[in-house]
C-alpha cells in the first residue's frame, strides 16, 4: 500500500477547514430559515422541530413571490437580449469587412472603462424624461447590450472558419440565417459563459433597480430583500428566509450545471 | 471584378443593417450618458428645476468638504485591505487546491459557491453574525472562548473591515478558479526542467509559477481593485439606515454619490463625484496595463 505523505494530509485538512468556513454563512442562513424565532439564539444547525412556517409566511404574506418573479423576468429577458445583440455585433465586427469597423469596435470596447455608477444618474434622467421610471423597461434598458459581451463574442467568432460561412453563401442562405444557423452553433461555449455572467450579474444587481423602482410591485429580489430586512429588523429568521430565497436559484443552477459554470467563468474571466 | 465589388458592397450593407440598432443603443445608453454626467458635474441642479452652470464649483466644494475626504479615504481603505488580502488568500488556496486529488471537486465547489450568492442577501447574513450576544454567532463563539465581546458594525474602527469581509469572501471563489486555471496553463515541461535541475518546491514557486502567473495576477488585481473601489451593496445593507456609519466610518464613494443624487438631489455634486470615481478607475487601469506590457 502506498503511504500518503503526512504533509498532504495536513494540507487537505486545512483546505477542508477553509471550505467549511467558506460555506458557514450559507449553511447558517438556510439553517435559520427553518427555525422559529426563539431558536435563532441557539447554535444548533438543525432545529429540534424544523418548520416551513417562515417560507409559508414569506410567500403568503409579503411581496416576495412578486419580487422573485420580477427578478427572474428581468434577468432572463436581459440575458436573452445580451446573447442576441452581443453575438450579432461580435459576429459582424469579426466576419464582415467594411469601413468604420475598427472605430466601432474600439468605441464599444471603450465603454468597458465607464463605471455603471457614472451612468446611473444620466440613466435616471433619461428614464424620467421617457416616462420609464418604475417600469420593467426602465429596469431592463441599461443592460441589454454590453461591451464585454461584444468583445467576448468577437474573440470566439475568430475561431469560426470563413470557408464555412462562404460555403453557405454559395448555397444561397441569407446572411441572417448564416449567423443564426451556422455561426451561432459554433460558439455555444462562449454563449453559455456570457449567459452565466449576464444572468448572475442581473440576478444580484442592486444599485440600478434600487434607483429606478419606487413601487414595491416592481422591486427585484435584492431591492425587495433590502427594504424587507430594514422593516423586519431583529426578526432574523425571516430575514434569513428571504436571503435564502434570494440565493436559491443561482445555487440550484450551480448544483445542476457545475461543470459548465466553472468552465464558463474561466472562459469569460480569461478573455476579459 | 465588378461583380466581386457588388458582393463586397452587399455584405457591407448587411453589416450596417446588423449594427444599426446596437450603434444607436450604444450612443444613447453609453456615450450620451457619459457626456451628460460630465456636463451635469459643471452645474447646480436639483433634478427638477433649471440647471445653472457653475464651472468647477462642485469640484471645489468637494475639495473643501471634510466628509468627502473621509469617504475617499474609506474607499481606498477598502482597496488597500481588500486587494492584498483576497489575492494572497486566493493564491494560497489555489496553489494547494490544485495539488489535491481527493475530493478536489467538492472542495472547489465549497470555495466557489459564495461567488454565486447575492451580495444583498449575504450582507444581511453577515450583519446577523456580527450582532452582539445573544444574537450574533461570532460574539457567541468569542464568548465561549472567553474572549471579550467585539463591537464589529457598531465600532468606528472595526466596522469597515467587518463590511469588507463579506465582499472578500464572495469574490474569493472567482479568484481561486482563475488562479487554478492560470497554474494549469503553465507548461509541464517547465516543471520537469526544474526537477532535473533539482529545484525545491519553494524555488519552483518563486522562479516558475509566480513569474508565469504574472498576467493572471495583474488581471485579478485590476478586477478586484475595481470591485473594491465600487463597493456599495454591502455597506448599504450592513450599516444602520444604509448611512455608511457609524460616523461615516464605512461610507464609500458610491454610497456618497447615491446619497447626494437620490436623497439630497444635488445632481451636480453627485456627478462630480462620479467623475472622480471614473478618473480613479481610469488611472488604475492605465497603470496596470503599463505594468502588464513591461
Amino acid at each position: 500500500m502506498k503511504q500518503i505523505a503526512p504533509k498532504k494530509i495536513v494540507i487537505w485538512t486545512l483546505l477542508f477547514i477553509g471550505a467549511v468556513i467558506m460555506m458557514t454563512p450559507i449553511i447558517f442562513m438556510f439553517s435559520a430559515s427553518f427555525k422559529f424565532n426563539d431558536e435563532i439564539y441557539e447554535l444548533a444547525l438543525i432545529s429540534s422541530e424544523p418548520t416551513l412556517s417562515n417560507y409559508i409566511y414569506l410567500f403568503g404574506n409579503t411581496e416576495f413571490l412578486m419580487w422573485f418573479t420580477n427578478s427572474i423576468f428581468v434577468a432572463l429577458l436581459t440575458t436573452l437580449c445580451v446573447l442576441f445583440f452581443d453575438s450579432l455585433v461580435g459576429y459582424t465586427l469579426c466576419k464582415f469587412r467594411f469601413r468604420g469597423r475598427k472605430i466601432i469596435f474600439i468605441a464599444i470596447l471603450s465603454t468597458l472603462m465607464i463605471p455603471t455608477e457614472m451612468l446611473v444618474i444620466p440613466w435616471y434622467i433619461l428614464a424620467r424624461d421617457l416616462g420609464l421610471l418604475d417600469s420593467y423597461i426602465g429596469l431592463i434598458f441599461p443592460g441589454i447590450m454590453t461591451g464585454f459581451g461584444v468583445f467576448l463574442m468577437k474573440q470566439f467568432f475568430e475561431s469560426v472558419p470563413d470557408d464555412y460561412l462562404d460555403a453557405a453563401r454559395i448555397d444561397g442562405i441569407s446572411e441572417f440565417e448564416i449567423f443564426t444557423k451556422i455561426a451561432i452553433p459554433m460558439v455555444t461555449p462562449a454563449l453559455s459563459a456570457l449567459a452565466i455572467f449576464t444572468f448572475l450579474g442581473n440576478w444580484t444587481a442592486f444599485l440600478w433597480p434600487l434607483i429606478v423602482t419606487s413601487s414595491a410591485e416592481l422591486y427585484t429580489i435584492p431591492v425587495g430583500l433590502s427594504s424587507f430586512s430594514g422593516e423586519f429588523q431583529s426578526e432574523w429568521e425571516m430575514i434569513m428566509t428571504g436571503a435564502a430565497v434570494a440565493s436559491l436559484p443561482t445555487l440550484l443552477i450551480f448544483l445542476i450545471l457545475q461543470r459548465y459554470i466553472i468552465r464558463g467563468v474561466i472562459l469569460g474571466g480569461l478573455k476579459e | 471584378m465588378s461583380k466581386s465589388r457588388t458582393i463586397a458592397q452587399r455584405r457591407a450593407i448587411w453589416a450596417w443593417l446588423f449594427l444599426a440598432v446596437p450603434i444607436i443603443y450604444f450612443i444613447l445608453v453609453r456615450f450620451y450618458p457619459t457626456l451628460d454626467a460630465f456636463s451635469i458635474s459643471f452645474t447646480e441642479w436639483n433634478i427638477v428645476g433649471e440647471k445653472t452652470f457653475v464651472g468647477f464649483d462642485n469640484y471645489v466644494r468637494l475639495w473643501d468638504d471634510p466628509v468627502f475626504w473621509i469617504v475617499l479615504s474609506n474607499t481606498f481603505e477598502y482597496l488597500a485591505l481588500g486587494v492584498p488580502i483576497s489575492m494572497l488568500l486566493s493564491f494560497i488556496i489555489a496553489y494547494y487546491l490544485d495539488q489535491v486529488r481527493f475530493g478536489h471537486g467538492f472542495l472547489r465547489a465549497c470555495y466557489f459557491i459564495p461567488f454565486l450568492t447575492t451580495a444583498v442577501a449575504m450582507a444581511w447574513v453577515w450583519r446577523w453574525f456580527y450582532q452582539p450576544v445573544p444574537i450574533g454567532i461570532i460574539n457567541m463563539a468569542l464568548g465561549q472562548l472567553g474572549i471579550v465581546q467585539q463591537g464589529f458594525l457598531r465600532s468606528t474602527t472595526q466596522a469597515l473591515p467587518a463590511v469588507l469581509a463579506p465582499a472578500i469572501w464572495a469574490g474569493l471563489g472567482f479568484q481561486i478558479i482563475i488562479f487554478i486555471a492560470g497554474i494549469r496553463a503553465i507548461p509541464t515541461s517547465y516543471y520537469e526542467a526544474a526537477k532535473i535541475d533539482g529545484a525545491g518546491a519553494w524555488q519552483v514557486l518563486r522562479e516558475i509559477t509566480l513569474p508565469q502567473l504574472r498576467p493572471t495576477i495583474i488581471f485579478l488585481t485590476v478586477i478586484s481593485s475595481i470591485g473594491f473601489l465600487r463597493i456599495f451593496d454591502q455597506v448599504y445593507n450592513m450599516t444602520q439606515e444604509g448611512e455608511g456609519g457609524p460616523l461615516n466610518a464605512t461610507r464609500p464613494l458610491v454610497l456618497n454619490i447615491y446619497k447626494a443624487a437620490f436623497e439630497d438631489f444635488e445632481m451636480g455634486m453627485a456627478t462630480a463625484q462620479t467623475v472622480v470615481l471614473f478618473t480613479i478607475l481610469l488611472i488604475i487601469t492605465i497603470i496596470q496595463l503599463r505594468v502588464l506590457r513591461k
